[in-house]
């Protein structure tokens, strides 16, 4: 019995190294990193020294933190609202047509957001855009281009977010009990009504846990903000990956992940909070 | 109230697909400038993708670093999903919750620790730094996958298999394996494609040596559009299309998305 | 011979007692039905006999073997579960044949077995089916084939017809119990379903709070059950409270009536319930004087299905039932002050 417990440890230990020396090693990397003093060499050394904590305490910084968690509620909010009703109707498809969407909407969110920001910029270029038709058909005179904005953004990122939130809200919607609908029917109410009363209020878990997690992901999104808008439209993220790879400010980077790693948590803590568990 | 439903389903449709018709149009355009609607047609930016070579090494590398990351990532999970499943190890289920994490967190947090990583232990830009930081990065995949398929494996079926004979090991092989398999081969398979996909870790990880489809596009963005990059986006959903077809076909898809059997 | 046997077997779960010092002993190709309410510790029970749980102390033997510490797989049995636990990856032929095919056995061997054994459980042809194809019963012919396909020398069911329509079931009764003395085979039966230990076993165990309550043939738990559990737990009985008058005599709503059980354990005075079947008690039109070893009260429901009928009569606050042939047809009406005759020979005495 002693000996087959413990092979069962054994068994554990090339995964246990994995995720302890490439998850847990580099994740504590940051937050040394984060409180560490740069040396004259361009390097840093280990310490506790809080000034890049200090340096995002100025208005810019915070700001752009304001402006990061404004947008992802925004586009939670937006995401979620387009989402919903084609959740809820793609439930009741047949289960051929259910899963040919399925697939469909997979295949979108896998893809890259590279190549999502690259259609989007030929989606409202002048050359190649949506203007184009509007040319065609005659409603303006001449093609112009709708990029960069915040618009361009805001369209990118729904775009970007609409499958999660459709997944997200897919077990919860395909596993409400269809008798309640049934029951409010009968009791008189309207397929509307019966919507907003029972089907909305029943699912209200899913919505919640749904949108906070769309917040998440959003707060990831770093290319479409990039390409698409200015840079007044720039998240952390963005600053993130600016401070990494072009200024080589490795401190101040970690120290803009931990805050956006405080946002995030924050928010992941709450979708644990309300929805109670989460697959 | 139908025409209303109609109505929103096919705003829905044309905003979800739309831009990819569009994408395909362009990548089908005769000239090299963009345009839409496309003047004349033409095959000749899927040409380029595998012709010009600097294009069809970005594809290569991708597809690698897609396939090793993705079995890597199995790997790493199925004794971590198998041991918290069939002993119930606290130890295990740690592990598990500790992989899942990785996958939560905006990805641009685990790139920067992977850069802080690599560079700190002076590996930098091996085509291994991205095999290794995509599947823990996309760990969660597999070991949600794999727990779900082994949580379908009646613990009755086990017991019968051991009251005619089967030892642990055997009852492994003739029981678990054969019905937890198509959830592993899910996993794979999500990895796989997300990994394709991923940009901002290949980028931190091995951007300035081993270019990957996402890095070589964005920046190709820089220095301008070409048709290219739309034949490879429409490539790109074929394959993802084909790989979650194939999930569909081999696994329970909605199950794993969390329906109801 | 003797056969299986278990001595002072506990198990605990925690805190909690599954199975509290059972004694039993059986003999080579008897069938054994384990009876009592869920949460008795039956399956319990079954399951230590099988090997997969593992008694907290007590000894397991079948024959000159000990089988207590073997694992599992090293033990000789064949099992059928509630839910039948066939494999859903495999179709019926690879279901039947998996004990053999994971022992190394030709591919040809399996196929001839798994169609000898379909044949015996009357499924010839089947092997290749699905068993998503399967009905409930066939599927539970399926998990007895597999069972059996090594001829084991325990034969185990787990509740094996609760997943099976009520009819189905009497079928099943009867068939595995022939299919048993057929292949003359020890067999444990887990049940709550007293109709299927009676038409099955030859020693019924009844159990409850984990415990052993009485041991022996259908017949003998029937009539001399030990107990108001087990009489209450066994086919139907009427109880009523009683006072030992005399060594074979009880006292019960003001007059004496004649025991003709057993009454060795009680003395004079003692309160007592007195215990008849309804079979066995007769009802008497109010005109009928007379009657010997009767109670009188009033009939308060008479229901008449035909091949018997029923007379529910209140004896003085408590429930007399009667269950009389077409022929013993007393004529009686709902409010009728009757006699209800009790023969000595149907009267036991039972603590209180």
């Amino acid at each position: 019995m002693q000996t087959s417990a413990l092979s069962r440890y054994i068994g554990l230990i090339p995964s246990s190294v994995m995720i302890g020396a490439f998850f847990v090693i580099p994740f504590v990397l940051i937050l040394l990193t984060s409180v560490s003093t740069p040396t004259d060499d361009g390097g840093y050394a280990t310490s506790f020294d809080l000034q890049h904590f200090e340096r995002f305490l100025t208005w810019f910084y915070i700001e752009r933190a304001l402006f990061s968690a404004g947008l992802c509620a925004l586009i939670a909010v937006l995401s979620l609202l387009i989402a919903y009703p084609f959740t809820y109707f793609l439930t009741n498809f047949p289960p051929r047509t259910q899963t040919y969407w399925l697939i469909y909407i997979l295949a979108q969110l896998s893809l890259s957001e590279v190549l999502i920001a690259f259609s989007w910029q030929i989606l409202l270029s002048r050359t190649a855009g949506v203007a184009n038709i509007l040319v065609w058909i005659g409603v303006i005179e001449k093609s112009f281009a709708m990029t960069p904005s915040a618009g361009a953004v805001v369209a990118a990122l729904v775009y970007l977010t609409v499958p999660f939130s459709v997944l997200l809200l897919f077990p919860a919607l395909s596993r409400l009990d269809k008798s309640l609908i049934e029951a409010s029917r009968t009791l008189g109410a309207s397929p509307l009504r019966t919507f907003f009363t029972v089907v909305v209020p029943v699912t209200r878990p899913a919505i919640i846990s749904g949108g906070v997690t769309v917040f998440v992901l959003t707060l990831g999104a770093i290319i479409v903000p990039q390409v698409l808008g200015k840079p007044e439209h720039w998240t952390l993220s963005v600053l993130i990956t600016d401070q990494a790879i072009f200024n080589f400010n490795m401190p101040f980077a970690s120290a803009l992940a931990v805050v956006l790693l405080v946002l995030s948590a924050t928010v992941i803590w709450l979708v644990t909070k309300f929805s109670g568990k989460k697959a | 109230m139908r025409a209303l439903r109609s109505i929103y389903l096919a705003l829905f449709a044309l905003y979800l697909i739309g831009p990819i018709l569009v994408i395909a149009a362009v990548s089908f355009n005769a000239k090299k400038f963009l345009a839409f609607p496309p003047r004349g047609f033409s095959f000749r930016w899927y040409a380029e993708v595998f012709v010009a070579n600097d294009w069809f090494t970005a594809l290569k590398n991708s597809l690698f670093v897609a396939f090793a990351s993705a079995s890597l990532s199995v790997l790493i999970a199925l004794p971590v999903a198998y041991f918290a499943w069939r002993y119930g190890l606290r130890y295990a289920k740690a592990l598990l919750a500790l992989g899942v994490a990785p996958f939560i967190l905006p990805p641009v947090i685990m790139a920067l620790a992977f850069l802080l990583f690599f560079t700190g232990i002076g590996v930098n830009g091996l085509m291994i730094n991205v095999i290794i930081a995509h599947a823990i990065f996309l760990l969660a995949l597999p070991l949600v996958t794999i727990s779900l398929g082994l949580e379908s494996v009646d613990t009755a079926l086990i017991e019968a298999s051991q009251t005619m004979g089967a030892s642990n090991a055997v009852v492994f092989r003739t029981v678990i394996l054969p019905i937890a398999a198509p959830f592993a081969f899910a996993g794979f398979a999500f990895c796989f494609v997300l990994s394709l996909n991923e940009y901002i870790i290949a980028l931190m990880t091995v951007g300035f040596s081993v270019e990957t489809l996402p890095i070589k596009i964005f920046n190709a963005l820089r220095y301008g559009y070409t048709p290219v990059i739309a034949s490879i986006a429409v490539i790109f959903m074929v394959i993802n299309i084909v790989i979650f077809a194939l999930i569909a076909r081999f696994s329970n898809l909605a199950r794993i998305l969390g329906a109801m059997e | 011979m003797p056969g299986l046997s278990i001595k002072n077997v506990t198990k605990n779960f925690g805190t909690v007692t599954a199975v509290k010092d059972v004694n039993l002993q059986f003999n080579t190709g008897e069938m054994i039905c384990f009876l009592g309410p869920s949460g008795c510790g039956k399956t319990t029970l079954l399951r230590m006999i099988a090997g997969l749980d593992d008694p907290t102390s007590g000894a397991i033997r079948f024959e000159d073997q000990d089988l207590t510490g073997v694992p599992v797989h090293q033990r000789n049995i064949g099992m059928v579960f509630q839910s039948f636990a066939l494999f859903p990856h495999l179709n019926v032929g690879e279901n039947i044949s998996y004990a053999m095919r994971i022992r190394g056995h030709s591919r040809s061997e399996c196929e001839d077995r798994a169609r000898q054994l379909l044949d015996m459980v009357h499924l010839p042809g089947l092997e290749d089916r699905k068993i998503s194809q399967l009905s409930g019963g066939q599927r539970q012919r399926v998990a007895i084939a597999r069972a059996l396909a090594l001829n084991p020398q325990v034969f185990l069911l787990d509740e094996p017809m609760s997943a099976l329509d009520a009819n189905l079931r009497e079928v099943m009764q009867i068939e595995l119990r022939k299919l048993q003395q057929e292949l003359g085979i020890t067999t444990v039966v887990v049940t709550h379903d007293q109709t299927e230990a009676m038409t099955m076993a030859d020693q019924i165990v009844v159990m409850g709070k984990a415990q052993v309550l009485q041991t022996g043939t259908p017949m003998e738990i029937y009539k001399t059950p030990v107990d108001k559990f087990v009489a209450g737990f066994i086919g139907t009985s009427n109880l009523l409270p009683a006072k030992m008058s005399g060594p074979d005599g009880v006292h019960v709503n003001g007059v004496d009536l004649t025991v003709g059980g057993n009454t060795g354990h009680f003395s004079q005075g003692d309160d007592v319930l007195l215990m008849t079947r309804p079979e066995e008690v007769f009802v008497h039109h109010p005109s009928d004087m007379n009657v010997a070893n009767s109670v009188t009260g009033t009939v308060t429901f008479v229901r008449d299905i035909g091949a018997t009928i029923e007379i529910l009569v209140d004896c003085a606050g408590h429930e007399v039932i009667s269950v009389l042939t077409p022929k013993d047809w007393p004529d009686v009406k709902v409010g009728d002050q009757v006699h209800v005759e009790m023969p000595a020979a149907a009267c036991s005495v039972l603590a209180v």
